[in-house]
């Protein structure tokens, strides 16, 4: 159970130009793109450039968060902040960056927060503390678990390459 | 049970006799592509090789390729040193699918595959962008991933981890009327299913107007496939796949077909009567967002776009110059015209189109991806509205979150530069 505050609200269809405008995509290292993050939300950006969102503050939207292009740098930018993601539903291509990188997804068929309140994370369900509203969670894709068990896709494959060098 | 066409796919990918809906499948991959983002795929590969003692060596040069589009020529000095890293690591791979930026070979990515062959049905594609989709126009299962999921790819020579995703079947029957386009339906299509209603599942193209459409239409229902979310769309490779193949693309050897079984599983049948279909504009800022031109006609427009993978190969290049041969675009709105492939930009030339459309006061640009993702010139002023033939309206889409994208097709597009506002193609004035 993690305990966080809602940073953030947004509707449905938050798409990769909102999370990281197309003008920025020159840059790709991990270590540079945070500072992009929302760069149209003028306010929220400065926020989180200010270092005024703890890590593990909540974005909570609608569903199809992250629809779009397939640019990991609206992955990596909201990962250098340590941003956890409650949406109601989440585009294929962002969901499988956010695993492969260690972006926090939890997805919420019914969720209904605002800016400001505080929610508890759980195995199967979110609270809502501020409101008393619980919610169930759908879990990612099983298919993807070896993944985030290994701690994103770089290790996974490392070891993968790994193995597959001594069984040769 | 049989199999849709990318449930046999990835059976033949994994060397098994079937593949169900819901298994997890570790595909060999057939062509894995890349554009300027590859510098970040590079940097992701060599992180994986850290510390294993490995030489960093790609599983399958001749299967990697990299065509630069998304910023060309460079705009910056940023971009032109991650393009110069990419040709230099291009050159150490043996990497010979590379597009550099040349008006001979260069264009956009998801035109450059087809027209060299690169793609074949029953292939698996993966490309590090999300309009990969277009590929399944020549019946492979293609669809876009991360870079960090390309490294891996590169690495290992399979996709991992792939759910093998359940399929809607669209049905099309009836001809596309007068100046209605397969934009046209695949707009409608992304319309009714919404934004992320086909997400994790697969379109498979079905009909006698898909028959009949030439594979620069199917590229354009493919490429926009995953406006509605879904993971690709694909048309069963058929006859006019094969011309394509052999005429267009340069073939020569024997290409095999592959086509769904009769009693593969669909999950649901969409159907959509071609004959009855209006020109669409999709409306700011999301793709789903889709009404009849005539609902939204005469909205002032400042800029006029046609081109990108969705629409910028030759027979829409044709109908704009058809519209503007002879007329002129409206004062006070801008027209740029981008054609998808250098080879597209000569065949433009040579038809006479470009010459009709620089004539009516279009600029006719260089082949690349910059004005429909904001990236590299055809900027769009504070409240100003682009009509544009790309694939995304979302807001600051085109580089400016204070301006609006309304989509549509090339011949709606066309018909709007002469008179300026949102035009019904279809109406008297504009033939």
């Amino acid at each position: 159970m993690s305990k966080a505050r809602v940073v953030l609200a947004l509707g449905d269809d938050v798409s990769t130009d909102q999370i990281y405008p197309g003008r920025y995509m020159a840059t790709v290292l991990p270590t540079e793109t945070p500072q992009f993050a929302f760069a149209d939300h003028a306010a929220f950006n400065s926020l989180l450039k200010s270092g005024g969102v703890p890590a593990g503050s909540v974005i909570v939207a609608g569903k199809n968060f992250g629809c779009g292009s397939s640019r990991e740098q609206a992955v990596s930018a909201l990962k250098g902040h340590e941003l956890v993601i409650v949406a109601k539903s989440f585009a294929r291509i962002f969901l499988q960056n956010a695993i492969n990188l260690g972006l926090r997804l939890v997805e919420v068929p019914d969720v209904a927060a605002a800016e400001g309140d505080d929610l508890a994370i759980g195995l199967t369900e979110v609270t809502d503390l501020t409101t008393g509203r619980r919610f169930a969670l759908r879990p990612l894709p099983a298919a993807r678990q070896a993944i985030m068990d290994a701690g994103g896709l770089i290790p996974y494959t490392r070891k993968r390459l790994v193995g597959r060098g001594t069984a040769a | 049970m049989g199999m849709t066409v990318v449930q046999k796919v990835l059976a033949r990918a994994t060397g098994r006799r079937m593949v169900a809906v819901g298994d997890v499948v570790e595909p060999a991959v057939d062509l894995a592509m890349s554009h300027e983002n590859a510098a970040l795929v590079i940097n992701q590969f060599l992180e994986i090789y850290k510390g294993t003692g490995l030489e960093p060596k790609p599983w399958d040069p001749s299967k990697i390729a990299i065509i630069f589009d998304h910023r060309v020529p460079a705009e910056s000095p940023k971009t032109a040193t991650n393009q110069k890293k990419v040709r230099e690591f291009v050159a150490a791979q043996g990497i010979t699918k590379f597009h550099d930026i040349r008006g001979d070979e260069g264009g956009i990515c998801h035109q450059v595959l087809p027209e060299n062959g690169y793609v074949r049905p029953g292939y698996v594609v993966v490309g590090t962008d999300s309009h990969t989709t277009s590929h399944g126009a020549l019946g492979a299962f293609a669809f876009g991933i991360g870079a960090t999921e390309m490294a891996s790819v590169w690495a290992l020579g399979c996709a991992m981890n792939v759910e093998v995703p359940g399929t809607i079947k669209v049905e099309v029957t009836g001809a596309l009327p007068d100046f209605v386009t397969p934009k046209d339906l695949i707009l409608q299509l992304v319309g009714r299913l919404g934004a992320g209603g086909a997400t994790f599942h697969v379109l498979e193209f079905h009909g006698g107007t898909i028959r009949a459409m030439p594979t620069s239409g199917r590229l354009t229902l493919c490429n926009m496939s995953v406006e509605a979310g879904a993971t690709c769309g694909i048309v069963p490779a058929d006859e006019e796949t094969l011309r394509y193949l052999r005429e267009e693309a340069g073939v020569e050897d024997e290409v095999e077909p592959m086509v769904p079984e009769p009693d593969a599983p669909y999950e649901r049948i969409v159907q959509l009567d071609a004959s009855k279909l209006e020109p669409q504009v999709a409306c700011p800022h999301t793709v789903d967002n889709v009404r009849p031109v005539t609902s939204v006609a005469g909205t002032k427009v400042h800029q006029v776009v046609i081109g990108s993978c969705t629409n910028g190969r030759l027979d829409d290049i044709a109908i704009a110059a058809r519209l503007l041969k002879g007329r002129k675009v409206a004062r006070g709105t801008r027209m740029i015209v981008f054609p998808a492939s250098g080879r597209i930009y000569q065949q433009a030339l040579d038809a006479g189109y470009v010459g009709d459309l620089m004539r009516a006061g279009a600029v006719v640009m260089n082949s690349g991806c910059g004005p429909c993702l904001g990236v590299h010139q055809g900027a769009l002023g504070d409240g100003e509205v682009a009509l544009s033939t790309t694939n995304r309206n979302f807001k600051g889409r085109m580089g400016n979150p204070a301006s609006e994208v309304y989509l549509c097709s090339p011949a709606v597009a066309a018909a709007s530069a002469v008179t300026g506002v949102i035009t019904d193609p279809r109406e008297g004035g504009v033939r």
